[in-house]
């Protein structure tokens, strides 16, 4: 019982030393990174890209400490978020909301305690809730395959569109999407269903599209991972109508595929790599070593990804 | 005092009435999806939706039984995308080894469906020796299997090397006298099934337990070794809907197989099976199946209602055939 008691005492007194050792020190940062778990390929390239960030900062800058801490929902995170201000001591924080609207009161709680807060790619309802935001670029993500697909079927033909899971994202992007095309009036969307994001449900909503519509020209997947399935329901079918299949985010595969040439269907690409994570812990790191702020709102541009500069995207290690 | 008119002539257009439930409301659906879009009656969607409701189909006949017995297995999902993921790995380390990738995808095929039948094992030993409810034991492992799958692919998805996906894709792309591979795969299960469960002893001890367990004991029933075995069954049956799954687009990641336990455990349900055990049919359960997939085929084929509400639809027709059957027990 005494030992243990003289244990909890000294770590008590260790605590408050290095506690104390922190505040001396107004340069020395000590970051926490809050994310979604790896359920599925995206937020597997979410958590690999803030592993990879903690490696190389860590190295770079003796002075910086990075806790990474992946959440499957969203109380979880809210818990994280205290053992993160009140076991790890955290006075910078990046999180990749797991919603919304729940995580907002507790990350303005850590806000509240002193923390820097960066937020990524999902907002919170009250921005006062946080001091800097990075973001990927939604509305990049609707209109670049819009203006491509456009060009490439000289402003004449059909499409189908296959959504991810109703949410805001979805539909930022779904809008920004028809207002390209709103500028190409011969250009018809003839449906527009939800494949959730999903190899599985892609192909069977894909496979439907085909008995349903006689003529499709192209097919905006709308995201790589049910660019996949949509590719198979077209090889199986065995059609020729169809020209282009653009889908989204990326990933190692679909890069792959344009730097190779090896489908003719998929010639193109739209960027909202998770390695935007990267860059906000790199971004908030880099600026609380110096004891500078970041602006209020940092947008990691969508890029077109074509034969060209498909190598610039191309990261062989990352799982997404 | 009102005379009953005929009260066993009723009673049996009743059950009639009650065991075709499924099979009317299939009818139906039928008759407004060719009414809607004429394309829905042509032979090949068709068989697209019969092929697609193979994997969920072949599950269901196993939690057929399953939920026959009185219990439930909520991992079925998790539990064929573990098995799709492993199976891959296996198979791209088999194929340059083996130098044939024929040869690679047999062994994986065996392989899988051993796998099945050891996680049913498992289940069956945790519920009938370990005294766990079969809620638990299989909530447990849901979240055991799918995060083993998600920490092999890396938070990523295991993709089968290109050419044994070549040789492996027949099996799910291939017809056989004009009706895809799934399609035989799913009957023959089916068949085999029917005959289990109607036609052996150890169909009868599963209803037996279903029933009444105690009673079952009491007639000196191995109710243990019944229940192990029936979670192998099921096991079995992932297995062999894995085999047909994994052709069909070469990978797996970590939302293979999201919520497919929910769908198996509908389709068994729409077709009349009583959640609390004790009886129900191999058929109602494979024309529940293939209802699932036609509502769904059928708000693909056509845009009359909001995307947002196509759960909602599918909810309203599980609930609405639930209904025409409420009386059976």
């Amino acid at each position: 019982m005494k030992s243990v008691l003289r244990q909890l005492a000294v770590g008590a007194v260790t605590l408050l030393l290095s506690s104390s050792a922190l505040a001396q020190e107004p340069n020395k940062v000590n970051l926490g990174v809050a994310i979604p778990a790896a359920t599925h390929g995206f937020t597997g390239g979410i958590v690999w890209w803030a592993n990879q960030a903690k490696k190389e900062l860590e190295k770079n800058h003796p002075g910086l400490k990075i806790t990474v801490k992946t959440a499957a929902n969203a109380p979880e995170q809210a818990n994280q978020l205290q053992d993160l201000l009140t076991v790890n001591k955290i006075n910078a924080l990046v999180i990749f909301p797991f919603e919304s609207a729940s995580l907002t009161k507790p990350v303005a709680q850590v806000k509240g305690k002193g923390v820097y807060v960066t937020v990524v790619d999902r907002g919170l309802t009250d921005t006062r809730a946080q001091d800097a935001y990075v973001a990927g670029d939604n509305t990049a993500f609707g209109k670049l395959p819009a203006e491509y697909l456009a060009k490439r079927l000289n402003g004449k033909g059909n499409i189908v569109v296959l959504r991810g899971i109703p949410t805001t994202l979805d539909n930022e992007r779904m809008d920004a999407f028809n207002a390209v095309l709103k500028n190409h009036p011969d250009i018809k969307i003839l449906d527009a269903k939800y494949g959730n994001w999903n190899r599985d449900d892609a192909f069977k909503v894909m496979q439907d599209y085909l008995t349903r519509f006689k003529q499709i020209d192209a097919v905006w997947a709308a995201d790589d991972d049910m660019a996949v399935g949509v590719l198979k329901a077209i090889e199986q079918s065995q059609r020729t109508d169809i020209k282009e299949v653009f889908g989204g985010a990326g990933s190692k595969g679909m890069v792959r595929t344009i730097i190779e040439g090896s489908n003719k269907l998929i010639q193109a690409d739209v960027s909202y790599s998770p390695k935007f994570i990267y860059d906000a812990i790199k971004l908030t790191a880099e600026a609380r070593l110096k004891g500078e702020k970041l602006p209020a709102n940092t947008i990691i541009p969508s890029v077109l990804i074509t034969k060209e500069n498909a190598k610039d995207f191309y990261f062989p290690d990352s799982p997404f | 005092m009102r005379p009953e008119p005929h009260p066993r002539a009723s009673l049996r257009v009743r059950a009639l009435l009650q065991s075709f439930g499924p099979v009317l409301g299939l009818i139906l659906l039928c008759i407004i999806g060719t009414a809607l879009n004429s394309d829905f009656a042509a032979v090949d969607n068709v068989m697209n939706v019969l092929t697609r409701t193979a994997f969920i189909g072949i599950i269901a006949v196993g939690m057929c039984f399953v939920i026959i017995l009185g219990g439930i297995d909520l991992s079925v999902g998790s539990m064929a995308a573990l098995i799709a993921g492993a199976m891959i790995l296996v198979m791209n380390k088999l194929g340059p080894a083996l130098g044939s990738p024929v040869s690679a995808i047999a062994l994986g095929i065996g392989f899988a469906v051993v796998l099945g039948a050891l996680f049913g094992l498992g289940h069956g030993l945790l519920i009938a020796k370990g005294g766990i409810e079969p809620f638990i034991v299989t909530l447990g492992t849901l979240g055991i299997f799918r995060a083993y799958l998600t920490y092999f692919a890396d938070g990523g998805a295991l993709t089968l090397d290109s050419d044994l996906s070549d040789a492996y894709s027949p099996v799910y792309y291939a017809s056989i006298l004009g009706i895809p591979v799934p399609v035989w795969v799913f009957l023959a299960v089916a068949l085999v099934g029917g005959l289990v469960l109607n036609r052996t002893a150890f169909g009868r001890y599963v209803q037996a337990i279903g029933s009444n367990e105690q009673v079952a004991r009491y007639a000196a029933v191995d109710v243990g070794r019944i229940k192990v075995l029936t979670y192998m069954l099921l096991g079995i049956c992932v297995g062999i809907a894995t085999v047909l799954y994994v052709p069909r687009l070469g990978s797996a990641s970590p939302t293979t197989g999201l919520l497919w336990e929910l769908e198996a455990i509908a389709a068994v349900i729409v077709g009349g099976t009583a959640l609390k055990g004790g009886s129900g049919t191999v058929t109602g359960t494979v024309v529940g199946a293939v209802l699932l997939s036609v509502i769904s085929n059928i708000l693909n084929l056509t845009s009359i209602i909001s995307v947002y509400l196509n759960a909602a639809v599918q909810g309203f027709v599980i609930i609405a055939v639930a209904f025409m059957q409420r009386r059976r027990k």
